[in-house]
């Protein structure tokens, strides 16, 4: 009985630990270079609760508690980058999904396959260019005499021409709109490839019980891609906060700081321009906070759900 | 009976345009910018900033080439860029594979720890300042190896290639196992050879990330213009025209006179530099699709 139990996993021996001599000292190295670069950072939490000073260092410097906290919290600029910051997330990361399901349906049902597949090459193009391009090809797009201008008077929608980066109601659809352009081709990728594995014979059923494109479309694909859709969101929504820096730093100006300053940016700020250490780590240390309590619930609505889950 | 089936022609016809319409707009919005900015780099600056330049240049020049090209900081941004993609990219591979090679064996006896141990740092970090200062405390700033050190091992990258790598047989390792291979010769002839696609993947996403940051130039090297990147540069040239915007202030060259502007010079420094992408990855495809889909596959 008890050999059974042990022949289960492997064994804990000198003999097997000098066989997996080689895999042991690679893993070592990897564990003290993810140490180094990963974990020892989080160490660098401790300023959060310091008035660090560059001088006296991590250890000498004196402990001030919450009081870093508390000022975040009492700063209108801070719970206006919160503000900010979530939600442009929130609709960054709905309508590029959206998008991309879309998009991915649609090309699905084109048939050609010449055309299905040039329209996908060129779909990924924006992916692979920095978002120093993309924000740059944008100013010029939207400039006051650029293209977005210049079609809209053509078509009588406006009368003159608007200077969209000087006005705060446009920012959020201009930086929803980037991510848009730039990423919905690629993001499809991953939801064509799950309809193509869905069981062609489910749609020549449905063919003969008469069912028309969008039944198949609401009936079938949807429900096929539910789960890379549900398991992408997971992923994903961790990522709502990390969602505000390149963008909204290139993009934004002096006009419209109070809606396209986010929490990284305000870290910058802080942390570099102004060097209080402390405060732009306290800054840090609450979007981390935030994104780990996010998957959290994001986790348990998926298992409520039934559907897949991270963990 | 019949009027049913005309009906659904016509629905099926009417879906037919309406989704070709549909790509069509896609294929221009994602197209016609990046064009357009070709055509503005060929075109006169001081014209440019007029507007109205759509497809073709209008007073066709090769000033804002010769200007981008003749700019001692673009030359050393192209240089280390070239650099820092290269031998980011390879020092990426290795490292990936190797870890990737100890977590995906089957009787390594911590495997699931090492793979947790790197699984959290996909969702933990120290966020900005106290990386910062590590890498100060390293030596790391004001340095060229701030590129390619501390983000040579991401956790997800080695999710994709341990994936790829379950999958092969078992056999193939018990074979050379039998035949009195030690691991490293497993790795590098057995494994490693029929790694090749994810390898590419991995490869690909590394050489596309490192050819296209600009933060870790300008936070970590800042003040040291030798280790400038071509992002960086074309940067503050972006930065340079959404202050001037509209105004016909040219840059400050060798090559100065009055036919460059910066969103001229801009336009040929972005086309320079997105030029090597859009030349490779069409014919990348197949590894970035593979590569994907593994990857959003849960573990």
């Amino acid at each position: 009985m008890k050999r059974k139990t042990k022949a289960v996993g492997p064994r804990v021996t000198w003999k097997e630990i000098k066989r997996q001599k080689f895999l042991m000292i690679c893993a070592a190295l990897f564990v003290i270079y993810g140490i180094i670069f990963y974990y020892i950072p989080l160490g660098g939490w401790i300023m959060a609760f310091q008035n660090y000073k560059p001088r006296t260092g991590l250890l000498h410097s004196a402990f001030v508690g919450l009081d870093k906290f508390k000022f975040l919290f009492s700063d209108k600029t801070f719970l206006q980058v919160i503000r900010n910051t979530l939600a442009m997330g929130v609709l960054n990361l709905v309508t590029t999904f959206v998008m991309a399901i879309v998009f991915a349906i649609l090309l699905n049902e084109i048939k050609s396959v010449k055309g299905k597949k040039t329209v996908q090459t060129i779909s990924y193009l924006p992916h692979f260019l920095s978002w120093i391009i993309v924000t740059g090809i944008l100013h010029d797009a939207m400039s006051t005499n650029g293209i977005v201008n210049e079609v809209l008077q053509a078509l009588h929608i406006i009368d003159e021409p608007i200077n969209y980066f000087a006005h705060t109601k446009y920012f959020w659809a201009i930086v929803a709109f980037a991510n848009v352009w730039k990423e919905t081709g690629w993001n499809a990728i991953i939801y064509l490839s799950a309809i193509t594995s869905i069981d062609p014979s489910l749609y020549e059923a449905a063919s003969i019980d008469g069912a028309g494109r969008w039944a198949k479309i609401k009936n079938i694909t949807l429900p096929g891609i539910r789960p890379t859709i549900m398991i992408l969101l997971l992923m994903n929504v961790g990522n709502v906060l990390n969602a505000g820096f390149e963008v909204q730093y290139l993009l934004g100006n002096g006009l419209i700081k109070s809606v396209s300053d986010t929490i990284d940016i305000y870290v910058l700020t802080w942390g570099i321009s102004q060097n209080d250490y402390s405060l732009g780590t306290a800054a840090g240390i609450f979007k981390s906070v935030v994104a780990i309590v996010l998957i959290v619930i994001a986790n348990q609505i998926a298992k409520k759900t039934g559907d897949e889950r991270l963990f | 009976m019949k009027n049913r089936s005309k009906k659904t022609k016509f629905a099926n016809t009417a879906f037919v345009v309406c989704n070709t319409l549909f790509m069509i707009a896609f294929v221009v919005i994602t197209l016609y910018p990046v064009w357009n900015t070709v055509a503005v780099s060929f075109n006169d600056g001081i014209d440019a900033v007029r507007g109205g330049i759509h497809l073709w240049p209008r007073k066709f020049t090769l000033k804002n080439y010769q200007t981008v090209l003749g700019l001692e900081s673009f030359a050393t941004g192209a240089y280390i860029t070239v650099a820092r993609t290269i031998i980011g990219t390879l020092l990426a591979l290795a490292t990936n594979a190797l870890l990737s090679y100890i977590v995906s064996r089957k009787r390594f006896l911590f495997k699931s720890q090492l793979s947790l141990f790197w699984v959290i740092t996909m969702y933990v970090n120290g966020g900005l300042i106290p990386v910062l200062l590590l890498y100060k405390t390293l030596g790391l700033t004001n340095s060229f190896w701030v590129y390619v050190i501390p983000g040579m091992i991401s956790a997800f990258n080695m999710l994709v290639m341990r994936t790829y790598m379950m999958g092969l047989p078992d056999a193939l390792e018990e074979s050379a196992q039998i035949d009195g291979a030690g691991d490293f010769l497993i790795f590098t002839k057995i494994i490693s050879p029929l790694c090749k696609p994810v390898y590419a993947t991995v490869a690909l996403f590394v050489a596309v990330g490192q050819w296209n940051s600009w933060f870790d130039a300008m936070l970590y090297n800042r003040t040291k213009s030798e280790y400038t990147t071509l992002q960086y540069e074309l940067m503050k040239l972006l930065s340079s025209v959404m202050q001037q915007s509209g105004s016909a202030t040219s840059v400050n060259t060798a090559a100065n006179n009055a036919t460059i502007t910066p969103v001229s010079v801009r336009a040929a420094a972005t086309v320079i530099t997105m030029l090597p992408i859009i030349c490779l990855y069409p014919f990348l495809q197949r590894y970035f699709v593979t590569g994907l889909t593994i990857g959003g596959v849960k573990e």
